[in-house]
């Protein structure tokens, strides 16, 4: 039941969008085909202007990946995660939630299909996906696409943001789920 | 902090593949990364027209200023340093509604318009302000309502009841938002961070 209304939700919150935007626009006389060309303009210029900082990003972060450097961080932060109660499978998904969003979502399936949907391990996946963001590549683009290379505090109000969000998760999981 | 991350992610990388003597995958990573990241913002570039035009629609239309005008009392407290009438406010309220609503390719577009309204409040500096750091922890910890991508892995794969975890995930981003603006707020006010207002 639940489930049919949100599916319905998430099939419907875009066309109800691009409906209801132009059509409220039409009723106040706004020109609303032009106007959209000069907001899509804009959307060009910003994607276009991202992409060094995505470019330094992504390679600083595949390089980490790839070498087998990250898998031995999660080896170093496992005795920590048990102690949480987090099974150790699922930590390479914590540590490369704040990095990769599309990397995560696989680990996330891969989690999924060797242990099932339902099972322990498969719900806390799904709800520290659900929990927490790519914060690196947010504040990659968002900085980026505004030409801001000092970020202040920004990192560390996110990354803390992550971190509470993954123990919030295993928190509420060992609570509902076990 | 930024140049630190990223020189230990590249240098821990190397240092770790050379150990292991198959240094040929950091070259590999490295270019296809690259490539990957050219990739991404291409695909971003018709997400980003369409809803930054229909975001401009929604402007003239004054439907932005409405949502904004409903939500100020908060707005204001949230960012002390933006007039209440500035359109970096109605920006924003579309991001973190976008994110609510789970519709990423929404948000990323409203979120880089707001990003820009602010920047012409800070000066064309290249320091983040202060605005900019509290809508990025509210944007990094934002409540998914429906985290659609996640319930459709768990559906493909017959979960018995997909939905489940929505509940434990509003708890989970819950706190987890809490702390990053307690945290937001504590950085600019007490911290070496703060600026002089």
């Amino acid at each position: 039941m639940l489930f049919t209304i949100l599916n319905v939700i998430s099939a419907w919150a875009i066309p109800f969008l691009l409906l209801v935007i132009p059509l409220y626009g039409y009723l106040k006389k706004v020109p609303v085909y032009e106007s959209f060309v000069e907001g899509a303009q804009e959307g060009f210029v910003t994607a276009v202007k991202i992409i060094p900082f995505l470019v330094g990003m992504m390679v600083a972060i595949s390089v980490f990946r790839a070498s087998g450097a990250m898998g031995y961080l999660s080896l170093v932060l496992e005795p920590l995660t048990s102690l949480l109660g987090a099974p150790s499978e699922v930590l390479p998904l914590a540590i490369m939630r704040p990095m990769s969003g599309s990397g995560v979502l696989g680990m996330a399936t891969e989690l999924m299909r060797t242990y099932g949907p339902d099972s322990f391990i498969g719900r806390l996946a799904s709800v520290m996906q659900g929990t927490t963001d790519t914060t690196f590549f947010v504040l990659t683009v968002y900085f980026g696409a505004v030409g801001i290379k000092k970020y202040r505090y920004a990192i560390v109000t996110g990354l803390t943001a992550d971190i509470t969000g993954f123990i919030a998760s295993i928190y509420i999981c060992n609570l509902l789920f076990r | 902090m930024l140049n630190l991350i990223w020189l230990i992610l590249l240098a821990s990388g190397i240092v770790v593949a050379a150990l292991n003597g198959n240094i040929e995958v950091v070259t590999e990573a490295a270019l296809g990364a690259a490539k990957g990241a050219v990739e991404v913002c291409f695909d971003l570039v018709g997400v980003m027209a369409l809803w930054l035009g229909i975001m401009k629609i929604a402007e003239k239309g004054g439907l932005v200023a409405a949502l904004a005008k409903m939500l100020r009392p908060l707005m204001v407290r949230l960012f002390p340093s933006v007039p209440s009438q500035h359109p970096a406010m109605g920006a924003i309220i579309l991001n973190l509604s976008a994110n609510m609503l789970g519709l990423g390719n929404a948000a990323t577009p409203f979120g880089m318009k707001a990003m820009q309204e602010l920047q012409t409040l800070n000066n064309d500096s290249d320091e983040a302000s202060t605005a900019m750091c509290t809508f990025l922890a509210l944007n990094t910890s934002c409540i998914t309502l429906i985290p659609a991508t996640i319930i459709g892995v768990r559906l493909s794969f017959g979960s018995a009841n997909p939905t489940e975890i929505v509940g434990p995930c509003i708890f989970a981003t819950s706190i987890a938002m809490t702390i990053a603006i307690s945290l937001d707020y504590w950085f600019r006010t007490h911290s070496r961070w703060r600026r002089p207002s």
